[in-house]
């Protein structure tokens, strides 16, 4: 366990630095002179070197990307060129809201997904399955803002049951919170709710067939027994990873989810942002996905880790 | 010994009906696979079904278990089980009883499996949840039929672990599957298929998996606590050798019938069916058993001085392995191995999995470097970059899977001529002509040319490797394995043609096996490894009628037929 | 038995999948979805009864089956079945070129990582590095350089789907690597690049196209989104993700204009999913058996 654990954490640092080289280049890579703006366009050539050297600009490459990311890693993100307001601040204050969405969403979908698999496997044939299964593809096929807007038009506006919009501060009112809430984790799950499905029911035919099912059953157990902890276990090895895979697909589901709901998330920050172009909260957000994707897939994997004894042992001995 | 008579050692048989099969027939789907088979078990009696894979051997036990796969189903026919004879918390109750398995429904076949009939299945590697630890799939055999006491049943699961032989079994049984080697996993499984002492233990090749040497033992473990316990045995098994060692009677199944049934000796002197006879004549094990139990009628064998004409010289080969994660730890996987082989002659390379044959193998052809040592093929080092090319043009493989070493993209002919257009040789029309020879050869028709791999048989394949192995007139041959994923049958026909190859065509064999019977009908001289060591060298019969090291002779005696052959 | 039939074999029965295939009736309804839509996308100039960018402002929000607009018009009096028309294409164009990057990047990488073991640290580390960006985030990134156009959507998209591919390919090539055939090429002394172009490559195509099939219906989706928020294809070419934004706007006023678009992405995917369903189950017997 311990030498998995401190590979993976190596790699994981790889790709962190790694990325943090991209992001770097790239903002390079972005339009403008940022001494040049900062300056205006009348600067004399001495003044614009003085910028230069405030901000860092005249040291060689290697320099500058360490500067940047002490300052990143201090958690100076800069200032909205928009708003002029902290970027860490602005972050503070919207992420929490794609947190809760984001979590509430892998909730309904492992739940009902996982369900619906091994429905779809114990009633193989029948009508249940083929429910199960025109449920999975509907949700792979049909992109998950228009079910948004369908779900909008039919369950807010025409039934009146969820509101359209709006979000509740958890600590304030729980119950609304969840509520307001619930129509778009739904929406949010559902893809992945689909593909957790497909893959537990397949995952569920597979080991059903295994040699150690058959043995199971010739030592007379009850079928529930069998199925939980000799099919149901097995199967999971895989959906875990298959769920760590679909974590960037949530990251982007979250950043629609929240513009059709008018949720005052992250997502929508960092597209307002994309369109006012406001490079340093762009530039945060970018950092933030892609260090959170990195570390969250390195849980799954230690989680992965957990529930297969030949990687947790294997790795130990 | 595993060679005792069964008959004389078996107290407990007393001749009452326990498990009355009659006229089953099951289909899967639409087609048919058993056609009417009739079968009785007394308690206390030792059953073998013996056949080929196909031959419906497996179906009926899962009819048996009420565990047909898929869209089985037993259509005819009535399965009974003596359930009467002890109620089912194992008191005895006085009189039979029997009940109709195949009306059972599954709540009642719940209460069959496991605690009246116990399995042993096939596939140690595969029949145990990987998940899940060792102690705890013991002990669901025991809780699946009402033991609830944790501490009983921990004390019970450590008590069936030991008495199967798993030494430690304590420390052990919360280990996971993959801790434990072959012999260990299929332990564990008897171990789950005694738990609850039933009165019929179904033992399905449970050892078709395992090495020889443990494979002897793990069949007598299991034939000593049948014994112990007077519990009846139905033993599946395609080796009919095994099955007249061990059992009292021996069915003979071919497509989904009885073909024989019958007293162990009288099967094999006095084989009714056409089938049967086939089966004995070609059985490698049995006639090899017989060949051994005739000492002194030794062919004299054409060996002269073993470096004179050699075509492949070994020596003091070595190879190491750094083993993973263990802080620099090394396995010496071939361990100072010297031979060679004399021209037009076949050497045969007889070990256990984890002796090394097959690295040696791997080191002849260039797929491995030594770590020492040298392999000289007419002089020449695989090794050299020079020598490379020349050699693997007078050096061919056959590898043992005949599924997996022909690519499935590729037709026959593209197949054989592949080594051909590597080496740039012929035209196209004179490679075409090539192949025809070559299909002829090794007797397959040239309208199968066009074909792709998956449209032949496991044999047939086979063949399409040989031929191709031939293909640019090779001088050496190494084949690895080549005949072990064959039925017994296509097993003797393949046998067949490499000797008739080699006469006509003057080749030598390398030929590694780990079925010593293989090696004594096809080969000139034998050499035995153990854990990377050369451990015997000779001729044929000097190996086999005259074995000088405990380890050849433990291997000898594990082969099994021969309490019959004398 | 101790042989086990391997789970790819397109070349060795190409009879037996058509078979499988056509006698799978879901996978033959979306073909016919796919085959329709292709069809009405390459047909579009000529069955469009509009231009997609005419705006009729005299005839804003009409209901469906109006005379002259079969599917109503938007706010601005464009019809909408022909925007939808050239909105498939778009649709289609950007899932078939996000899917050629896929394959083009991600085969040879996979296949190298697969094959030399040197190479398969290296490779790792940037399939890694690429799984750390999602495709909204490049898209994000890539728009806030270059300004949000078609060729963005494509490299997000396709880049975003590399590393799948590169898994797919390297696990193909790791099982292929280590079957009887390719140690006795290298016995019979073929060369590395003749092994991999030769045996490996073929065995891995039906995997390849399987994992098109999957990648297809994200392509749309994801293009489809990025041009719902405005990081995608830009007014005027018309796209079903555009006409959902604006649909969106006046969804009370015409509900229909917010559904038809929608239905069109749903039946593509609904279509390749369908189809790589049935193609997987018939390039692998082992999953089809239930």
């Amino acid at each position: 366990m311990g030498r998995f654990l401190l590979t993976r954490l190596w790699q994981s640092a790889v790709t962190l630095i790694l990325a943090s080289i991209v992001i770097f280049v790239g903002i390079r890579a972005l339009p403008g002179d940022p001494a040049l703006a900062m300056a205006g366009e009348e600067a004399s050539p001495e003044q614009l070197a003085q910028i230069r050297a405030e901000l860092g600009l005249d040291q060689s490459l290697p320099v500058q990307y360490l500067n940047y990311m002490g300052q990143i890693l201090t958690g100076d993100l800069g200032r909205s060129t928009r708003y002029g307001t902290e970027v860490s601040a602005m972050i503070a204050d919207t992420l929490p809201v794609t947190l809760f969405l984001s979590v509430y969403a892998i909730l309904i979908a492992v739940i009902i997904g996982i369900g619906l698999g091994v429905l779809a496997e114990r009633r193989k044939g029948r009508w249940p399955e083929w429910m199960a299964n025109f449920a999975a593809l509907i949700g792979l096929s049909v992109p998950n803002f228009w079910l948004g807007i369908l779900a909008i038009l039919w369950l807010a506006v025409g039934l009146g049951i969820f509101p359209a919009s709006g979000y509740v501060e958890f600590s304030s009112d729980p119950l609304r919170s969840i509520y307001h809430l619930t129509m778009p984790a739904f929406i949010l799950g559902a893809s992945i709710m689909a593909v957790i499905m497909r893959q537990t029911r397949a995952s569920m035919l597979e080991t059903m067939q295994t040699d150690y099912v058959r043995t199971a059953r010739a030592k007379g157990l009850p079928p529930s027994r069998i199925l939980l902890r000799y099919g149901l276990r097995n199967s999971l090895i895989v959906v875990v990873t298959i769920v760590g895979l679909q974590l960037g697909g949530l990251i982007s589901g979250a950043v629609i989810t929240e513009q059709i709901f008018g949720l005052p998330g992250f997502g929508r920050l960092t597209l307002d942002a994309v369109f006012t172009r406001d490079y340093p909260v762009i530039q945060a957000a970018v950092i933030i996905v892609t260090f959170g994707y990195v570390l969250i897939n390195l849980v799954v994997d230690i989680l992965y880790s957990v529930i297969n004894p030949k990687i947790r042992v294997g790795a130990s001995s | 010994m595993s060679t005792m008579t069964s008959e004389t050692q078996n107290p407990t048989h007393s001749g009452e009906l326990l498990l009355d099969v009659q006229n089953l027939h099951v289909s899967f789907g639409q087609t048919q696979v058993l056609h009417g088979v009739d079968l009785q078990v007394q308690a206390g009696e030792r059953v073998a079904i013996v056949g080929q894979s196909g031959s419906g051997k497996s179906t009926v036990i899962a009819a048996v278990l009420g565990l047909l796969a898929g869209s089985g189903r037993v259509t005819d026919g009535s399965i009974r089980l003596d359930t009467g004879s002890t109620d089912d918390a194992g008191n005895p109750r006085g009189e039979a009883a029997f009940e109709e398995l195949t009306e059972l429904p599954e709540s009642g076949m719940r209460r069959i499996r496991g605690n009246r009939i116990g399995l042993v299945p096939q596939d140690p590697s595969t029949n145990l949840n990987p998940s899940m630890k060792v102690g705890a799939q013991v002990a669901d055999a025991l809780r699946a039929h009402g033991m609830r006491d944790k501490q009983a049943i921990n004390n019970r699961v450590v008590e069936l672990m030991t008495e199967a032989g798993i030494p430690e079994a304590r420390r052990r049984a919360g280990q996971f599957p993959h801790e434990f080697s072959g012999g260990m996993r299929q332990r564990i499984l008897i171990a789950i298929a005694l738990a609850r002492e039933p009165q019929l233990i179904i033992a399905d090749e449970p050892t078709s998996a395992l090495d020889v040497t443990v494979q002897r033992v793990i069949l007598d473990h299991i034939q000593s606590l049948v014994d112990e316990r007077g519990t009846s045995l139905l033993f599946i098994t395609h080796d009919l050798g095994v099955a007249a060692d061990r059992c009292d009677r021996v069915i003979v199944m071919l497509n989904g019938q009885i073909v024989e049934q019958g007293d162990p000796q009288q099967i094999l002197t006095d084989p009714q069916h056409e089938y049967t006879r086939k089966l004995i004549d070609a059985a490698p094990t049995l006639s090899s058993a017989k060949a051994l139990s005739q000492a002194g009628t030794v062919t004299e064998s054409q060996e002269g001085q073993p470096t004179e004409d050699a075509i492949l010289v070994v020596e003091n080969l070595v190879k190491e392995y750094r083993l993973r994660g263990t802080g620099g730890g090394i396995l010496r996987a071939v361990d100072d191995v010297s031979f060679s082989i004399p021209r037009g002659t076949t050497t045969a390379v007889v070990g256990e999995s984890g002796s090394g044959k097959s690295t040696v193998a791997k080191i002849v052809l260039g797929l491995e470097k030594p770590t020492s040592g040298t392999t000289l093929i007419d002089g020449m080092d695989i090794n050299q970059r020079a020598h490379r090319k020349i050699l693997r043009r007078r050096m061919q493989p056959v590898f043992q899977d005949p599924y997996g070493s022909l690519d499935p993209t590729h037709s026959l002919e593209r197949l054989i001529d592949e080594p051909l257009r590597i080496f740039g040789i012929g035209n196209k029309q004179q490679r075409r002509d090539r192949v025809a020879e070559l299909l002829d050869h090794v007797a397959l028709p040239l309208s199968a040319a066009q074909k792709r791999p998956g449209e032949l048989s496991g044999g047939q394949r086979q063949r399409v490797a040989i031929a191709r192995a031939l293909a640019l007139e090779p001088e050496l041959i190494i084949a690895d394995e080549a005949v072990s994923a064959l039925d017994v049958l296509v097993q003797d026909q393949i046998l067949e043609l490499l000797v008739d190859l080699q006469n006509r065509l003057g080749l030598s064999y390398l030929f590694i096996t780990h079925d010593l019977a293989v090696a004594r009908e096809l080969a000139h001289h034998a050499l035995v490894m153990q854990k990377g060591k050369l451990v015997e060298h000779g001729t044929v019969d000097e190996v086999f009628l005259n074995p000088q090291q405990p380890y050849t002779q433990d291997l000898l005696e594990a082969i099994p037929g021969q309490s019959l052959a004398a | 038995m101790t042989v086990v039939e391997s789970s790819h074999e397109l070349g060795s029965n190409r009879g037996k999948v058509l078979r499988s295939l056509r006698s799978a009736p879901l996978g033959m309804l979306g073909l016919g979805m796919l085959v329709t839509m292709a069809a009405l996308a390459l047909l579009a100039p000529v069955l469009a009864p509009h231009s997609p960018t005419q705006v009729h402002f005299e005839a804003p929000f009409q209901q469906p089956l109006t005379v002259g607009f079969l599917f109503g018009t938007d706010d601005l009096g464009r019809d909408i079945l022909s925007r939808m028309l050239y909105g498939i294409q778009v649709s289609l164009q950007v899932g078939l070129l996000s899917v050629a990057l896929a394959v083009v990047v991600g085969v040879p990488l996979g296949l190298l990582a697969g094959f030399w073991n040197w190479l398969d640290g290296i490779i790792s580390r940037l399939t890694d590095l690429m799984l750390a960006f999602p495709f909204l985030i490049i898209a994000v990134g890539l728009a806030a350089i270059n300004g949000p156009s078609l060729t963005n959507v494509v490299i997000a998209l396709g880049i975003a789907q590399v590393p799948t591919m590169i898994r797919v390919v390297r696990g193909e090539t790791l099982r292929i690597k280590s079957t009887d055939f390719v140690t006795g090429a290298v016995a019979m002394n073929a060369s590395g690049p003749r092994i991999m172009l030769q045996h490996v490559l073929p065995n891995c195509t039906s995997a390849i196209i399987v994992q098109a099939t999957v990648i297809m219906p994200v392509a749309v989706i994801g293009e489809a989104m990025l041009s719902f928020l405005g990081i995608g294809v830009q007014p005027p070419t018309p796209s079903l993700g555009i006409m959902l934004a604006d649909a969106q706007q006046y969804i009370g006023r015409s509900p229909t204009a917010a559904i038809f678009p929608g239905v069109a992405i749903a039946i593509i995917c609904l279509g390749f999913n369908l189809f790589g369903d049935a193609l997987r189950d018939a390039l692998d017997p082992a999953s089809a058996k239930k």
